[in-house]
């Protein structure tokens, strides 16, 4: 098996801007992004995406169910 | 192979109205998880409360019957009594639970009721906009109790664990908090072993969960993270209090 | 899941105490689920049914409170189950909350009231001072009841084991307002056929699990309605319900109305028992009195009863009943100004006695008599 790829996304409309997965953030890879989503609040992004390491502590702690972490391949599969 | 984390199937797609950083949309995905990973949507009851909780049907896809007040254990007993192949969960806050719906929640885990109960213990009375609960610390300043909660006039805050832990009847009973990643782990794995007694048809099992409030607290989240360890952790103690082994609590 | 191990085909008469004989209808009509709290002058249900459930591989639970038991109802009629309890005055208060939120989401159930003397602690003995409570709501919000009230305990077992099917074809709670006399005497009855074991439509409505429909959609059992056009909506829909029954099940008993009587009494339960005896005792002297006695409360027999005071020759309809007047309201709303309407009645226990309901008679119809003065 090859080595997989995961990638993290976040569903900006969802999220709620509450700032819990930027503290938990073992490698300081999030913070509150500038721009409002359609709910008005200011969702949260990757500043430092080349640090994630996928670790799931975001997801884990995110209340919204706004971030995602899946296999590249999986998700490649699925846009076929 | 497989979505490492994404959301669990039992949740439904819509967003949900609680506040930025409330808990009870983290509680609720570990439930959802729970059902999805021990594959009983198709014979779980969940039992809504009367609290910012009781659009949980909205979130959580499986049938839900809305309680009033308080009343939640009494209907999941109607229910488990008359249908004990269902799997039933009632979903409280502090005053459904520890305030009009004490008695309920004594009687059914002394009868032994085999169904679950998720209590989430954020301090204060979130829907109605922030009142003092049982469950509100000392000092803790709330819109009835606004120069902080005053023990030599109101007692100090409940401890639904331990107090349930007291009844000889064999139950589970934990008390875990969802305001870290770390905890969170522990959280689903003390509420998987919840259902997993009902599944096995063991016992009553109440899982109180220490959650923030940051609206009615007036913190942000991240502050009041802070606070509820701070503050929260050190009286209400996490752990289990009692499993069906064991007759009294810790 | 309980099976329904019921023995079929009636008994012959049996000499049973209104009590039991209530718990063994519920039995009788596949009711397999009942809940209660001990109060007097009820608590024999619970007894006979603790021994009793159990033969048939149905559910007994003594709940800790009657708030809670009514709650314990909830839960199993939304699932699909039949559930039933009994109570009395005071405990039904407690269940008023509960009556309300089963009427709000739509289910059936079945309260059975044997009321006792009130207000607060009041008495154990009968009365019938809930009759505004069970008629005109109890609980919260735009809901009714529907009111069945037995004269004895014959008719409590017939009852009760219509009550079932009603409620589940109006999906809505009915409530059984028997009282202390019924509940303790004792009387020869026959039991009627037994009924299926449980609602014909669940699957529609209840939330019994997903797999048991055999569904991937789940219901929800709710009451809660937050958009104004939602909850009127709503309103709507739960007064269509009464409307209908009003339509479709009223029942009443006339007695003696075809003579040619000058006072109409109402009077329901075991008080038209008293004023049957009366009636027949006047009329061995002489004076005919006629009597519309309401089976259903709710709806209420309001035609009856308007064409029954309209006949020429009545002057005077009076409500007799063991409260200090509650029916009266409604038969002199039903009466519509046609003749005077009058209340007598005793409470606390007391129960007039056919000579005092003779008296009464005589002395109303003397005070109503107008021009052409007293005959008798």
């Amino acid at each position: 098996m090859d080595c997989m790829t995961y990638k993290f996304s976040i569903d900006v409309d969802r999220c709620k801007g509450c700032g819990l997965c930027v503290s938990v953030c073992p490698k300081k890879v999030l913070e509150i992004s500038d721009k409002v989503n359609k709910k008005g609040y200011f969702p949260v992004r990757q500043a430092h995406p080349e640090d994630c390491n996928f670790c799931g502590a975001c997801y884990l702690m995110c209340p919204d169910v706004a971030i995602s972490i899946t296999e590249t391949a999986e998700d490649d599969r699925e846009q076929e | 192979m497989g979505r490492i984390f994404r959301k669990p199937e039992v949740m439904t797609d819509e967003p949900t109205h609680y506040c930025p950083g409330c808990t009870h949309g983290l509680i609720h995905r570990l439930v959802a998880e729970v059902i999805d990973e021990l594959g009983i949507r198709g014979r779980t009851v969940g039992i809504a409360p009367v609290g910012c909780a009781v659009f949980i049907y909205n979130y959580i896809s499986v049938d839900f019957q809305e309680s009033a007040h308080g009343r939640a254990p009494a209907m999941a007993t109607g229910i488990k009594r008359v249908r004990p192949d269902l799997i039933v969960f009632t979903y409280q806050g502090d005053g459904d639970l520890a305030s009009i719906g004490i008695a309920e929640i004594i009687h059914a885990a002394n009868r032994g009721e085999k169904f679950t109960t998720i209590f989430v213990n954020n301090a204060v009375y979130g829907m109605t906009g922030g009142q003092m609960a049982p469950t509100t610390m000392p000092g803790q300043r709330t819109t009835t109790s606004p120069f902080g909660r005053k023990v030599e006039e109101v007692g100090m805050p409940i401890k639904i664990a331990e107090l349930l832990s007291t009844i000889e009847t064999p139950g589970y009973i934990t008390r875990q908090t969802v305001i870290k990643p770390k905890y969170i782990v522990q959280a689903k794995k003390a509420i998987k072993k919840a259902f997993k007694y009902q599944m096995e048809g063991r016992c009553f099992s109440l899982v109180e969960v220490v959650s923030i409030c940051p609206t009615n607290w007036g913190l942000t989240p991240v502050e009041a993270v802070k606070w509820a360890e701070e503050t929260m952790l050190s009286y209400y103690k996490l752990g289990d209090c009692k499993t069906p082994d064991s007759h009294k609590g810790v | 899941m309980t099976e329904n191990r019921n023995e079929g085909g009636k008994m012959g008469k049996i000499l049973m105490k209104g009590n039991e004989a209530i718990g063994e209808a519920a039995v009788r009509a596949g009711c397999l689920s009942y809940f209660a709290y001990p109060i007097t002058p009820q608590s024999e249900v619970s007894e006979y049914l603790a021994r009793r459930m159990p033969e048939v591989g149905g559910v007994f639970l003594q709940g800790e409170s009657e708030v809670a038991v009514s709650y314990m109802i909830f839960g199993a009629v939304g699932c699909g189950a039949r559930a039933f309890t009994t109570s009395s005055s005071p405990g039904i208060s407690l269940m008023s909350e509960g009556i309300s939120y089963i009427a709000g989401a739509e289910l059936p159930a079945v309260f059975i009231n044997i009321q006792r003397g009130g207000p607060g602690l009041g008495g154990i003995l009968p009365s019938q001072g809930d009759y505004f409570q069970s008629t005109k709501g109890g609980g919260h919000g735009d809901y009714h009841l529907m009111v069945m009230a037995p004269a004895g305990v014959q008719e409590a077992v017939e009852m009760v084991m219509m009550a079932f099917p009603l409620a589940e074809k109006y999906r809505n709670p009915v409530m059984i307002l028997g009282d202390g006399l019924i509940g303790q005497m004792m009387e020869p009855i026959t039991f009627p056929d037994h009924l299926r074991t449980e609602p014909p439509n669940k699957d529609e409505w209840a939330s019994n699990g997903m797999d048991t429909r055999k569904s991937s959609k789940p219901n929800l059992v709710k009451s809660l309605f937050l958009d104004p056009k939602e909850l009127n909506a709503h309103n709507l829909l739960l007064k269509a319900k009464y409307e209908r029954m009003k339509k479709e099940d009223v029942r009443y008993e006339p007695y003696n109305i075809d003579s040619d009587y000058q006072i109409l009494i109402v009077s329901y339960g075991t008080m038209s028992r008293v004023c049957k005896t009366a009636i027949d005792n006047m009329k061995e002297d002489g004076m005919e009195v006629g009597m519309i006695r309401p089976q259903t409360l709710f709806p209420f027999p309001e035609a009856a009863i308007h064409d029954a005071a309209s006949k020429a020759g009545c002057r005077v309809v009076v409500s007799i009943e063991m409260s200090v007047g509650q029916m009266v309201e409604d038969v002199e709303r039903c009466v519509r100004g046609k003749c005077p309407v009058e209340w007598y009645g005793k409470c606390g226990g007391e129960v007039p006695t056919p000579e005092e309901i003779a008296g009464a008679v005589r002395s109303l119809l003397e005070k109503n008599a107008g021009s052409f003065g007293a005959k008798y």
